[in-house]
């Protein structure tokens, strides 16, 4: 069963072809891995997922549904929550905020309900924070919940940007790079992560990666990206074995 | 120091987070109840003028300090406003199939001032949904010269640079907008806009706000609409500066489009930039150094020797020089100081100098591959 299909991906900036023609179908309830040298466009195919571009050519669909043309703040509420290379996190807010925002796609607004704080805002607010908290207990970030983000180290910033993902309840999980820049112990706790949200919260994880050792233990398959187009396709072991990709990443 | 145990999710919700709340901010509102009965008139007025800047205050810095949008068109929003108020309870409203013309009740002309200058903010704020920083600034700056000129020009309406009288608002003999009655108004209407913003910012379409002021692309992401997130901040920010301007044209009673000039909303950015962008207090605080530091200034003069103080032009000058001090020394403005001085005073003697120093953290960049 497929969660997701991309057909005849492409998009061009300018002249240069960031991806170009890529095909792809991730299974329900798999961890669907796209590894490339920099500059592969990787990062460029969650832009097209989360519609922040809009594609040159091809057609995605999630559920079987069309969203290559949905607009790019109903996607969470379809199901695709995604974290960013570089964090995108509200830096002035406390990480409970943070990851309150994660239930944005959930709430129902009523400008002048809110500014009374109506008896149903309130109850929302409680249910909200339940959801909330469950996810604080996952990512083991209770002692975090009032701080800043901009006083948080990166590892944990790290952290709760995933969290932030996982509040939305998405069917879907689109994770960029979420080991670079964390040490080994930090890298090791991610890892433990992605396989919980795999296998116990049955969501599907799309992460782009560069450590090798992470993919091969998280991840099911593996799609190689080089120039915008698709190099390889396969488990784990089968790409690193492929001739294709070692030349590609050796640059020969 | 105070230790709060927290057993219950409602804490976090409550706006008074503990008991030491509800007795500072109870003494306040005791204070300023009444404190018309101990002073002059004078500073009764000037009270009220206080309240109605930080209106004005709570208007911009949701839409600065809390959605990120920098306007230096404010005064248009306090302008529309102010005449909505005179002309609907002046004139009023001259339709073309009534014979004559309608004058509202100060109860139904208030809330329209807001409502005009809120719809007067969607007008300005769709077109500027795909400016930020200098480029909005410059926008509304435009839009806030365009309104003056409106103002000046439709003479039918505004009279001009001749002036528009503003009626006062009576019930029987009891006069509303004058002395202690118009200062509890302005003060009533002050805390139901600060209470009306301090919910706003507890629920998702103010955490939608914060969210767009810090990063656009991950709330996006997270499913805030953009466009409605900015639309309706501008509607409040500019309707809330309505009702201050609505409440300022019973406050002069004599209403020129000199009142609403660019130098205005200028007035209005430094109020919430020096009270402390991102904090509702800092409107407040704003408001005060707004008001205080003309009269402190002058009073400085007296004291200083003739030849400076003799210097044309000396007054601004000041103002731009604190202007520029508090902006390098506390970018946090009147509220970050506050927080400090406060913090001080728990921790006595045991106050920390590095406390407020930024921890060590990471640039975007530092650790990336
Ligand atoms: N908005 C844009 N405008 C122009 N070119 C872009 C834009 N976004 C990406 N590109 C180009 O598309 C190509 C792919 O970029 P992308 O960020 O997807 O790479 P990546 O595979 O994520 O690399 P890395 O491993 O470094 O993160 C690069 O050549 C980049 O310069
Ligand atoms: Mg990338």
């Amino acid at each position: 069963m497929n969660l997701f299909t991309a057909e005849n991906l492409a998009i061009n900036f300018g002249g240069v072809k960031a991806v170009d023609g890529v095909n792809f179908e991730i299974k329900k309830g798999e961890c669907f891995t796209i590894i490339g040298p920099n500059g592969a466009g990787k990062t460029t195919i969650f832009n097209l997922i989360s519609r922040i571009y809009d594609v040159t050519d091809g057609r995605m669909t999630l559920d079987g549904q069309d969203i290559t043309n949905t607009p790019p703040h109903e996607i969470a509420g379809l199901g695709i929550a995604r974290t960013f290379q570089n964090i995108e996190l509200f830096e002035h807010a406390s990480v409970l905020q943070n990851l309150l925002v994660g239930r944005h796609c959930h709430t129902k607004r009523s400008l002048f309900g809110e500014g009374l704080f109506l008896p149903s805002v309130r109850k929302a607010e409680l249910e909200h924070r339940e959801k909330v908290e469950e996810i604080i207990d996952f990512l083991d970030l209770q002692h975090y919940r009032e701080s800043l983000i901009m006083n948080l180290p990166y590892g944990v910033r790290k952290v709760v940007e995933l969290g932030r993902a996982l509040c939305t309840e998405p069917k879907l999980i689109l994770l960029d790079e979420p080991s670079s820049g964390l040490n080994v112990e930090e890298t090791q706790d991610m890892a433990f992560w992605i396989d919980d949200i795999k296998t116990d919260l049955g969501i599907t994880v799309l992460m782009v990666e560069h450590d090798m050792g992470l993919v091969s233990e998280v991840s099911d398959r593996v799609l190689v990206l080089n120039y915008g187009r698709m190099l390889a396709h396969g488990t784990p072991s089968e790409v690193q074995n492929d001739p294709e990709v070692i030349k590609a990443y050796l640059g020969g | 120091m105070r230790f709060l145990f927290k057993t219950d999710y409602e804490q976090d919700i409550q706006l008074a987070k503990h008991s030491g709340y509800i007795w500072s901010y109870g003494a306040l509102l005791l204070a300023v109840l009444i404190v018309p009965f101990f002073l002059e008139e004078y500073y009764v007025g000037q009270m009220t003028q206080l309240y109605i800047m930080a209106i004005a205050g709570v208007g911009l810095m949701l839409l600065a300090g809390y959605t990120g949008l920098i306007s230096l068109g404010h005064a248009a929003f306090f302008g529309i406003g102010a005449y909505t108020e005179a002309v609907l309870t002046g004139n009023g409203l001259a339709l073309p199939f009534m014979d004559e013309p309608i004058v509202f009740s100060f109860f139904l002309s208030f809330p329209l001032a807001g409502i005009f200058a809120a719809i007067a903010g969607i007008a300005i704020g769709i077109p500027a949904l795909r400016l930020v920083g200098i480029y909005l600034a410059i926008a509304t700056f435009a839009f806030a010269i365009i309104i003056e000129e409106i103002l000046s020009r439709w003479e039918s309406v505004t009279n001009g640079y001749s002036g528009l009288l503003v009626e006062s608002i009576y019930f029987g003999d009891f006069e509303l907008t004058d002395g202690t009655p118009f200062y509890y108004l302005c003060l009533g209407v002050l805390i139901a806009v600060i209470l009306f913003s301090l919910n706003l910012l507890r629920s998702p379409t103010g955490r939608a706000m914060m969210a767009v002021r810090d990063s656009e692309i991950s709330a996006q992401s997270m499913g805030v609409n953009l466009a409605k997130t900015k639309t309706i901040a501008f509607a409040l920010s500019a309707g809330i500066t309505g009702l201050a301007g609505a409440l300022f044209a019973h406050k002069l009673g004599f209403l020129s489009p000199e009142s609403f000039t660019v130098l205005q909303s200028l007035e209005l950015l430094v109020l919430v930039v020096v009270g402390g962008l991102g904090s509702m207090h800092g409107a407040v605080f704003g408001a005060l150094f707004v008001l205080a530091l003309p009269q402190g200034l002058a009073i400085l003069k007296d004291y200083l020797p003739t030849q400076i103080a003799e210097v044309p032009g000396i007054e601004p000058l000041l103002f731009g020089l604190i202007l520029v001090l508090i902006i390098i020394f506390e970018p946090l403005g009147i509220y970050g100081r506050w927080l400090k001085v406060k913090l001080y005073f728990q921790m006595f003697p045991l106050y920390k100098k590095a406390t407020f120093k930024r921890q060590k953290s990471y640039m975007k960049s530092e650790r990336l591959r």
